[in-house]
């Protein structure tokens, strides 16, 4: 670890080093966000167009969401990364353990121009995505699944399943597919015999699941023929579905949730870093995003912006929200860490 | 090196002898000692330092000590048995009011959440309530905002993190946890990790017997055979050796597939594919090949060294094939099998990529959970108590098997 560390520091200190030279004026921001086609949409929207407006430059670092290595540098005293794209959780954790700078939204724009929840007070929203579940329609030619009970139908669908490696949003949709309504779903998990209920049900389908931890997974799963259907960031799927994938999404019970910019703690380019999360935040840049992965802006002028053809593909699109999930995160905040454990204990039985 | 002891003796500048060749011997031993100064440098700063530095979190309340202070004082004489009276509670109130302005509470309210599941959201409130507070009583606000505050359990996991030391992770390593009367064990929903160190164990020995048991013909053969011909072998075994640890996994990925070559060639041949991907079968295979060279070149280059003359000697003095083998070769060959063996199983422990790719979720070994709690929850006590717990059990098999067979008996070569 320490030594990983020492690397880091040792190539932040020579990329530093090697920028300085050349133009006092420009600087280096090292934006770290989720890798695949999601940072391939964000090379696109944000990162070229910014370096080409200001003449600064951008370095990619690629991550699964884990802040460990952020708490690490934090405590070295060498914090790396500038800019990271968080999910929500992180986002209030982060914020909570004093990881991630307050921000200052005079710097970014208008803050109630944000989506309800997004202007968080470490955290600006970027996109809004969902996990959804999809299948390879050239393999389920004749019966296709159509709501979420079918995911957890082995009688119907006969074959593997790719899952997130977590609870998180697993139990949720256990419980659901259990009969539970949606809105009695965070209640139910808060009783030991709900949690019961979930891992119950998840049973069902045990020995037919195929775990993934990584976003770019779900659709190689779906791709190579390892699972007739994954769940799966809608935008992963739908980008594969671009590029001539013959993937079919299911909304049902899709689960909403957000992608933020924060600036970490102790970064040494709080300046360029929030010109670059200004830059990214404006509706008319915002709006860009869309066009490349099906991931939904949380600015309000950026919706009205994206082109009308996308809009079906998008998370927040009326027809795909009808039954949508909101995840809940203050329960995420207080339970995952028994709940993994118990997930753990689980899988390994 | 003996000093010469004859006193009298001076050598031509009038110096004593002996004096003379302790300063000889003395230069000598500094010259060597400047030669491994920068390996041991190198070792304590990136090694020995952050081992102890991360060992040392296992142990310690990072994110509370200092910061509960006044509660730690209130709690000082309480009998742990009765709900703490308005003192704790307005400790507390004051603690989180400073750690709300510090932006610390987040981070005692994880610590405690970690042994009392549901205290992280209960925390923030209280800390958002009583950070406008000015005076108490704060015991019935406390209460007022959640029953969980008259609950003794909390108030015996806030005293003991109060506190600078702390058992909870190493307990936790091993399934145990701080009960009402003493340590008891976890319950079965949460209890993961010995079964993790059994399967590491379990996994790592299964792969050092077949590394044992493939390698060992091969390393004969190569012993055997004339030069040229063992050299070309040689590099089959080598090739895959030098090629990178990642590159040789995600190779088995490919192979393993359910849609991938070796099945389709099973298809074609018993008319079935196999589950072979994300099973302990794909994890055992895949560790084997990767070990297989480490096991067989010190039992190769410590049969290089037996003269053939030794078989041929026992056989002319009338042992069979089998027992001049058993009773002549193999006995001379222990010391590169007990370094192989020994190199394989405890690298073999450590593995990380392989399972995670090729493996399922009941083939994860203990660097996967030590990983898992450093870099998704942060939480470092709890990696580095698994991580140290690890390092003890390799250390105690190989003391217990340098009891058995003898380090001294080793030969890497």
């Amino acid at each position: 670890m320490k030594l990983q560390l020492m690397t880091m520091g040792f190539v932040a200190a020579v990329i530093t080093a090697g920028a300085i030279a050349p133009a006092a004026a420009e600087g280096t921001l090292t934006v770290t966000s989720w890798g695949g086609s999601y940072s391939e949409s964000q090379r696109k929207a944000y990162y070229e167009p910014w370096m080409a407006a200001t003449g600064n430059k951008l370095v990619e670092e690629e991550y699964d969401g884990e802040l460990g290595k952020l708490k690490a540098m934090k405590e070295a005293g060498s914090v790396t990364w500038d800019v990271i794209d968080v999910d929500s959780a992180h986002a209030l954790s982060g914020c909570d353990e004093g990881l991630l700078e307050k921000l200052d939204y005079s710097k970014i724009g208008d803050q109630s121009k944000f989506l309800p929840g997004t202007a968080l007070e470490c955290a600006v929203g970027t996109i809004a995505y969902s996990t959804i579940f999809a299948f390879d329609t050239s393999v389920l030619k004749d019966a296709q699944p159509t709501t979420l009970a079918d995911l957890f139908d082995t009688a119907k669908f006969p074959g593997k399943r790719g899952l997130l490696k977590k609870p998180f949003g697993n139990l949720e949709w256990a419980l659901i597919a259990d009969g539970v309504p949606a809105e009695k779903v965070y209640e139910t998990l808060s009783t030991p015999e709900g949690v019961d209920q979930a891992f119950k049900k998840l049973d069902t389908i045990k020995k037919d699941v195929v775990w993934w931890e990584a976003g770019a997974q779900p659709p190689e799963l779906l791709a190579n023929g390892e699972v007739v259907m994954t769940s799966a960031w809608n935008g992963r799927i739908g980008k594969a579905i671009t590029e001539g994938k013959p993937f079919k999404i299911v909304w049902d019970y899709q689960e909403f949730d957000w992608d933020f910019w924060v600036i970490p703690a102790g970064s040494k380019n709080i300046e360029l870093s929030y010109d670059f999360i200004k830059f990214a935040s404006d509706p008319k840049n915002m709006s860009q995003q869309s066009k490349y992965i099906a991931y939904a802006p949380t600015h309000v002028d950026a919706i009205g912006l994206v082109d009308p053809a996308i809009a079906p593909t998008l998370p927040t699109y009326p027809d795909n929200m009808k039954t949508a999930i909101p995840t809940d995160l203050a329960f995420w905040a207080d339970n995952n860490e028994e709940l993994t454990k118990r997930f753990n204990a689980w899988l390994a039985q | 090196m003996a000093a010469v002891d004859v006193p009298g003796i001076l050598t031509i500048d009038g110096v004593p002898l002996k004096a003379k060749l302790a300063r000889a011997d003395r230069t000598r031993k500094l010259r060597a000692l400047g030669l491994v100064l920068p390996l041991f440098a190198f070792i304590l700063l990136t090694f020995l330092i952050p081992l102890a530095v991360m060992t040392f979190k296992s142990v310690k309340n990072d994110e509370t000590f200092g910061r509960l202070d006044r509660t730690k004082e209130a709690l000082a004489d309480w009998d742990q048995q009765t709900i703490p009276g308005e003192a704790a509670f307005a400790a507390l109130a004051q603690d989180l009011q400073d750690a709300q302005k510090m932006r610390q509470a987040g981070e005692i309210a994880k610590r405690v959440n970690y042994e009392f599941a549901g205290a992280q959201s209960k925390f923030k409130a209280i800390a958002r309530k009583v950070e406008k507070m000015q005076a108490g009583p704060y015991k019935e606000v406390f209460v007022a905002t959640d029953k969980v505050w008259s609950d003794i359990r909390l108030w015996r996991i806030i005293h003991s993190a109060s506190q600078r030391f702390t058992s909870y992770y190493w307990l936790s390593a091993l399934d145990l946890r701080e009960g009402a009367d003493g340590i008891e064990r976890a319950p079965a929903d949460q209890a993961v990790f010995v079964d993790v160190y059994g399967r590491t164990f379990w996994i790592g020995g299964i792969v050092t017997i077949l590394t044992l048991i493939l390698g060992f013909p091969v390393a004969y053969l190569l012993a055997t055979q004339p030069v040229h011909r063992a050299s070309i072998l040689m590099i089959f075994v080598m090739l895959p050796f030098w090629t990178s640890l990642l590159v040789r996994t995600t190779a088995w990925f490919v192979l393993l597939r359910t849609e991938g070559p070796l099945n389709d060639l099973a298809e074609l041949i018993v008319g079935m594919r196999f589950d072979m991907i994300f099973t302990r079968f794909g994890t055992i295979l895949a560790m084997t090949h990767i070990q297989l060279p480490f096991t067989l070149l010190p039992i190769y280059s410590v049969m290089k060294t037996i003269p053939p003359s030794h078989i041929r000697a026992a056989r002319s003095l009338g042992a069979g094939p089998f027992h001049a083998f058993w009773r002549v070769y193999y006995p001379q060959t222990v010391p590169g099998i007990a370094a192989g063996c020994l190199l394989t199983f405890i690298l073999s422990l450590g593995y990380y990529i392989t399972p995670a790719l090729v493996g399922g979720p009941r083939d994860q070994m203990v660097s996967y959970y030590i990983s898992y709690y450093m870099n998704n929850v942060i939480n470092f006590g709890q990696a580095s108590a698994l991580g140290a717990t690890l390092l003890i059990i390799t250390m105690v098999l190989y003391w217990l098997y340098n009891r058995l067979v003898g380090i001294d008996n080793m030969k890497l070569g």
